[in-house]
């Protein structure tokens, strides 16, 4: 299979054929943002935070596969500041209280405040009122710090099949929640695996918490897409 | 009304457990059992062999689900822009006094139960409400009360009616109250239309010369989007797959379109033919017809013209006499989402799912209703297809504009004193419209419904077209004397219940721009806020992954560049005012304290 040739904001790329943007920039060093991209997990699409421009259209560069002389625009000042108002929108549509939070450090959508260098977010907040799902007995859900990415229902299945999370309603009051039943089954490695899945501290982990000092957490140090970058 | 578990294994095993149709099996237990209730949920979800929380997903996606509970009689009254132009609050005013109950109580108390709804195609005709699947037109306050009084008294709704439809809603199966208002018959949907005939034409030639003979007419898909039909085909024939369907989109959810409906009740058997058409020209043996479920009240009536259709050979084996193609039809009911007019999105629902739209590619067309090639195509779009096999493709190019083939069915309602169905060649004016229609003196036409544009008279001159006014077919006219920004309000309203929830600029993004639209109405804005307002509603219909988010903004966007005077007019001077009330936030505190707020400026 012939590699496919593509530039991002001038650069020029390879790709391999079925690729997504994303991965396709990945590979060649080139960081574009994802929330709820998960690396072996089918794309959803949610999130929107990877949007890049192709032939003067947005498009999602997470589901959207890379063709043949695309020329993908990335890192433009329009695209950065939209990307950077969704990034906003996440934090008023939820209620994020990051010193409190067990996820701090780790959280990527923290992460993403900080390299997109959000002091205060553009919108009002919306103050939403959500309850929080702690009835089973490995994990709890904080549903006031999702962001809706879809990666734990998309992942988290029981072995005959049967979705553990799921998403209801719809709207302004879209709203995840979780199969209190088939939870109170899960063994404590796939507590675990819904744990890391989730990119925020709504999916936690009963009893273990703060294992790792806030401090010496994964973006502690180092901003998110640096892995990519190489910085 | 039996055990929870009965029902459910009852409606379950009617359609064989099969989980593409959770959407059937729902709303049979729904209308067994009265009420979702966390019980019944659970036990769907068994029967179904799925978990709890994704037929908890299901259910309160759609409208006409929700764990609310059910009364005897439910009544769903229509709060869209022109059934509040029309008097549908003082209306709510009547029921709630008659039956001592409030719009969306959900305490579950009393035999009638009052929930509102928004738009349910009866724009010509408002106030009008759905009471048991049986639609109510021209609600007044005396009508209200003998409702209510014969729902007290434990009537039959159907026996509530207070007057006759037209044409067909007469019909044995459908006795509707509900008016066609054809007010302008043109040359493609109302000319005579033998049944059988457009079949007959189509399977004389071979698929590929159908196609053709569509391209040729250069008809474009009448539902909003105006893609050609004849690619779309052409596309789907195309497309590698062992069964193939011709889906007809009959979701309608668009505020002010009531078109389809009048086809369903007048030209079903043009309609179905051109599905026979579509189906015969790709490849497909199966054809589906999506009905809104505002519109159930049609059902029967449907399902006897297909019964007939087969029955004299134009659907089943050998459809239209023509040896080799099998084709036939089924109807599946919606629930109530608008975004399931969303072609993907509404397949989901067929399948049984939570109406959220794919991601694309696949197109439809590559993978579309359980994963086979599938062509979606609007109700009209589909006898715009029967006529041209009829008349030829080249009769019908002869109508309209350079990139607009054809006459187009609009749904005209709001201020003008002749609401109703006008089929017109494209290329008309708004103008002329409004003279046709007798809305003269308008101060706003909103044309293509929410998602489209709202124009001021400047514009008038504008002609109906995909390359000028483009609408899938609904115009809503607003009169001198209106609030604009009431009208605006209550659209934006509409897209933030009716985003699916899937992506973040959408679901957050449209309640944001309510937020700051309020702002500034309410007079708290400043020229800030305005550019501000503007900058998200393009960030929104950037980012946004369907077509419900790319255009959610518009009521917003299209109003402030058609009527930036209106808003100019309620900014504050300068470039900051706080957004933080001091007298307000005090006030009760004061109340308590029995003090006045000593507040600067007031
Ligand atoms: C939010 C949304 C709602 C839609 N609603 C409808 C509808 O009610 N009826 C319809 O025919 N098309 C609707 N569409 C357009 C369909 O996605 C699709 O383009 C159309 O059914 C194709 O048929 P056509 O080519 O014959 O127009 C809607 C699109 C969006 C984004
Ligand atoms: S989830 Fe992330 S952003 Fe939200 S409070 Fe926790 S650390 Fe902060
Ligand atoms: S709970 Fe976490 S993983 Fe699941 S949708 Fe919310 S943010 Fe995503
Ligand atoms: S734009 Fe709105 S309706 Fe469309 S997928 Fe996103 S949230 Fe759903
Ligand atoms: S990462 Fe692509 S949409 Fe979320």
């Amino acid at each position: 299979m012939s590699d496919i040739k593509f530039t991002i904001d001038g650069k020029a790329c390879k790709a391999k054929e079925g690729q997504s943007i994303v991965e396709a920039a990945k590979a060649n060093g080139v960081y574009i943002p994802v929330l709820c991209h998960f690396e072996g997990l089918k794309p959803a699409g949610t999130c929107r935070i990877c949007t890049v421009k192709v032939g003067g259209r947005f498009m999602a560069g997470c589901t959207t596969p890379v063709a043949e002389g695309m020329i993908v625009e990335n890192m433009t000042p329009e695209i950065e500041d939209m990307r950077k108002a969704i990034i906003e929108m996440l934090f008023v549509e939820g209620n994020h209280m990051c010193p409190t939070c067990e996820k701090s450090g780790n959280c990527e959508l923290q992460a993403l405040g900080y390299r997109y260098q959000m002091l205060v977010p553009r919108f009002p907040y919306l103050w939403p009122v959500r309850e929080v799902i702690a009835d089973t007995p490995r994990l709890y859900l904080d549903r006031n710090r999702c962001v809706q990415c879809l990666r734990c229902v998309r992942d988290i299945v029981t072995a005959d099949g049967k979705h553990v999370f799921a998403v209801t309603n719809r709207g302004d009051k879209t709203l995840i929640t979780i199969d209190t039943k088939l939870a109170a089954k899960l063994s404590d490695e796939m507590a675990l695996k819904a744990m890391n899945q989730c990119p925020v501290g709504c999916i936690l982990r009963k009893e273990v918490g703060y294992k790792i000092p806030v401090g010496q957490r994964k973006f502690d140090s180092k901003p998110i897409g640096s892995e990519i970058e190489g910085r | 009304m039996g055990n929870i578990s009965d029902v459910v294994k009852q409606a379950a095993g009617k359609y064989r457990k099969d989980p593409t149709k959770m959407l059937d099996v729902i709303r049979d237990v729904k209308a067994s059992n009265g009420q979702l209730s966390d019980e019944a949920i659970a036990a769907i979800a068994k029967e179904m062999k799925v978990s709890t929380v994704d037929v908890e997903g299901v259910v309160t996606f759609y409208h006409f689900f929700s764990k609310n509970p059910a009364g005897k009689y439910t009544v769903y009254l229509n709060n869209s822009a022109v059934a509040v132009m029309n008097g549908c609050k003082e209306i709510a005013k009547v029921f709630e006094k008659e039956t001592g109950s409030t719009f969306g109580d959900t305490s579950g108390k009393g035999k009638i139960r009052l929930y509102w709804t928004s738009d349910i195609g009866l724009n010509d005709q408002e106030p009008s409400a759905i009471i048991n699947d049986v639609m109510f037109t021209n609600l007044t306050a005396a009508k209200v009360k003998t409702i209510v009084a014969a729902m007290k008294a434990n009537k039959k709704v159907q026996a509530m009616a207070y007057e006759d439809g037209d044409g067909k809603n007469q019909d044995a199966l459908i006795q509707s109250m509900v008016k066609n208002n054809i007010r302008k018959k043109g040359s493609v949907l109302f000319a005579p239309f033998t049944p059988g005939t457009a079949l007959k034409a189509a399977v004389s030639k071979t698929p590929e010369d159908v196609i053709e003979e569509m391209k040729i007419s250069k008809v474009r898909g009448r539902g909003g989007a105006g893609f050609p039909t004849g690619m779309k085909w052409d596309y789907t024939r195309q497309s590698k797959g062992d069964k193939k369907y011709i889906v007809c989109n009959a979701d309608e959810g668009e505020p002010g379109t009531f078109k389809d409906r009048v086809i369903l009740t007048e030209l079903p058997e043009m309609l179905f033919e051109g599905m026979a058409v579509g189906g015969y020209a790709i490849g497909a043996d199966e054809g589906l017809l999506y009905l809104r479920a505002e519109y159930m009240y049609l059902k029967n009536y449907l399902e006897k013209v297909l019964e007939t259709m087969r029955k004299n050979g134009t659907l089943g084996k050998n459809a239209g006499g023509k040896k080799g193609f099998n084709f036939d039809i089924k109807i599946q009911m919606g629930a109530g989402a608008y975004v399931c007019g969303e072609e993907s999105a509404l397949i989901e629902s067929a399948e049984g799912k939570r109406g959220e739209p794919r991601n694309r590619p696949p197109f439809p067309a590559q993978r579309g209703f359980m994963g086979k090639p599938t062509s979606v195509n609007n109700v009209e779009s589909f006898c715009c297809a029967s006529r041209i096999m009829l008349e030829g493709g080249a009769w019908f190019a002869n109508m309209g504009t350079m990139q607009s083939k054809g006459t187009k069915l609009l749904s005209v309602s709001g201020d003008c004193k002749k609401p109703g169905i006008y089929e017109v060649e494209f290329g008309m004016t708004i103008d002329q419209l409004l003279a046709e229609c007798d809305g003269k003196g308008a101060q706003a036409v909103q044309v293509g419904g929410p998602s489209g544009n709202c124009i001021d008279s400047s514009k008038f001159g504008n002609k109906i077209c995909y390359d000028d006014m483009a609408t899938g077919g609904s115009i809503i006219v607003i009169g001198k004397n209106r609030n604009l920004f009431d009208v605006v309000h209550n659209f934006m309203e509409f897209f933030v219940e009716e985003s699916c929830g899937w992506c973040t600029p959408c679901r957050a993004g449209n309640q944001l721009l309510l937020h700051k639209f309020e702002k500034i109405v309410h007079g708290h804005g400043t020229a800030q806020d305005l550019k501000e307002l503007e900058q998200w509603c393009v960030t929104v219909k950037s980012m946004s992954r369907c077509g419900l988010g790319q255009t959610s903004p518009n009521p917003i966007y299209t109003t402030i560049k058609n009527f930036r005077g209106l808003y100019e007019a309620k900014l504050q001077k300068g470039d900051f005012v706080s957004e933080f009330d001091m007298a307000a936030a005090v006030k009760d505190s004061c109340k308590v304290a029995g003090r006045k707020p000593i507040v600067e400026g007031h």
